[in-house]
Parts: structure tokens; sequence; C-alpha cells
């Protein structure tokens, strides 16, 4: 079973990588281009035979003792 | 009793000959190498977390490091009161570890900044005693990562427990702004409540011998010593 972690920094986090991308890509004529922010995913197989309260403990117990920096950071479990 | 002091290597470390060099040359005791996977600590006054790309700065700096097998004896260290310094990518390490407050994020314009900075100390502790209070030391920082960050309920407990140790400010012959990373309160080196850890982006191991621009950042180790 594929998973996807979408972690991104929290909204009130300074993202100048995003902002970089935003002055690029206005300056390439997509000027409706706004509020830019980047984050990452991360992949990961999980056996198929999982159930979805272990799927989902495990996921949360990586994610916060390594995946996320809680303080700067937020996490969804993508589909 | 001689000082006695160690430097933890990680993969990607690269700062950790220097601190070695600074070490040995500063308090003329014994200093030992320590690899990550080792799972014993000998027992001195100081640990340093030398600066660097430990693995990689993969997933977030400091973040895989801050999992090493030593890093439970780093922390029994610290516990035992015994003085911890985390430098640059040993700051980001401390503050994945827990044992410092807040984070370190992408500097503010984005740029890896390599030059002379100039600091002060704000609050009095055992890593800053030799430190006159406004006196500027230059010391150099090399980091992409050092934009210090805290909520603001953390800054207030990072001020009322004094654990702000170093903030940026101008220097002499200086162009850069007083706020090179753009850190919250341009704080470049903060405490554990406990004072006896200390993470800074600066470099002083790049700032104490003859051959160095600056010999400022002596200053650290002699107010250890002291």
């Amino acid at each position: 079973m594929r998973i996807k972690i979408l972690v991104r920094l929290k909204s009130q986090i300074l993202e100048p990588q995003g902002k970089a991308i935003e002055q690029s890509l206005n300056s390439l004529g997509f000027k409706e281009f706004s509020n830019i922010r980047q984050g990452k995913l991360i992949e990961l197989d999980l056996p198929d035979n999982m159930s979805k309260e272990e799927k989902e403990q495990k996921i949360d117990s990586a994610c916060k003792k390594l995946l996320v920096n809680d303080i700067i950071e937020e996490y969804e479990v993508l589909g | 009793m001689s000082f006695k002091s160690a430097v933890i290597t990680f993969p990607g470390s690269n700062c950790d000959r220097d601190a070695l060099c600074y070490l040995k040359d500063l308090t003329k005791g014994e200093v030992h190498n320590i690899w990550h996977e080792e799972t014993s600590l000998p027992k001195v006054d100081l640990v340093i977390l030398p600066g660097g790309f430990s693995f990689g700065d993969y997933l977030r700096s400091g973040a895989m490091a801050s999992k090493s097998k030593i890093i439970d004896e780093v922390v029994k260290h610290a516990n035992d009161n015994r003085y911890l310094l985390g430098i640059c990518n040993g700051f980001q390490i401390l503050t994945e570890i827990g044992l410092l407050e807040g984070a370190l994020i992408r500097n503010k314009k984005l740029k890896f900044l390599g030059k002379n900075c100039f600091i002060k100390k704000k609050f009095k502790n055992n890593f800053n005693l030799s430190i006159k209070d406004n006196q500027v030391l230059q010391i150099p920082v090399a980091h992409n990562e050092g934009n210090f960050y805290c909520d603001t309920e953390t800054l207030n407990l990072l001020k009322n427990n004094e654990q702000i140790a170093f903030e940026y400010c101008k220097g002499e012959f200086s162009n850069t702004g007083e706020n090179i990373n753009g850190s919250i309160e341009a704080i470049a080196g903060i405490t554990n409540k406990k004072k006896n850890v200390l993470g800074m982006m600066p470099h002083p191991e790049r700032a104490y011998s003859d051959f160095h621009q600056s010999q400022d950042g002596r200053l650290i180790i002699e107010s250890l010593i002291s």
C-alpha cells in the first residue's frame, strides 16, 4: 500500500522558497499566481494486510518521531 | 584538574576537526573525538556537536543526527549538568533533540550566509562570563538555515528565564545588517533553562587562532574554564 504524506511549514512560518518561486513565475508572465508555498511529499510503502488503525498509528508515530517537526511543520496523509 | 572535552562526528560533519583543534589549543586538556554510532561517551566537562551538514541536511537540518545512537549519551551528559555546545548544525541538532527550544528555518533572504558576523551577549551564563556587556564579537557564520524561530509563548519563556545568550548586532566596519538571517529578535544563540547547554549559529572555532581574522571565539572556552 502506497502512502503519501504531505509535510508543510505552518502557515505563520515564513517560507522564502515559495516567495522566490512566486517572483520567478510572476516574471515569466504568471501574474495571477500568488501566495506560493513549497512543501514536501514523502511516499512510502506499508504492507497491504495492515489494519487501518495500525497504519494510522504507525504513520502518526513516524511523523512525530522523525518526519515532521511540529514546532514549524504540519502534515496530512493524502488519499 | 584539567578540562576534558569531546567532539561528536556525524556523517557530513565538516567542522569537527576545527572544533577538536579549538579545544586542544584552548583547554590544553584531553580531547576525544566520538563517532555518532558509539554508545558510550567518556566523562568529560564539555561536549561539542560541530557544524556541517550531518546526513546531508536531508529531511531537515539536524533531524537524522538527533536520532543517532550517541544522542542518548549526549542527553545524559547534559542531564548531569555538564556543558554541551552545539555550533551551527550542532545548534540545529540540539533543537531537533528538544534540548533547546524553537527551530532553525531557512534564512529570510534565501542566501547561504558565509561571512563574518557580529554578536554580543544578551543574558549572562557560564559560556559568556568572560565577555563584557556590549562587547561586540566578530565571529564567522556559514549557514543556510539559521533563522531562529519560536512562538511568542516560547520567546517570552526564553526572555523570562534569561536563556538568550547571544544576539546579532552591528559591527564597527560592518555593512551587514543587525539581523543577518531574520531570526526572531536577532537571536544568535540560546541556552536551556539550566544554562549548561548552548546552541549558537556563529562558529567560535573559526575565530581563535593567529591565522584567523578574529580571536573572539576564544572567549567561550575561556568563560567555561574560568
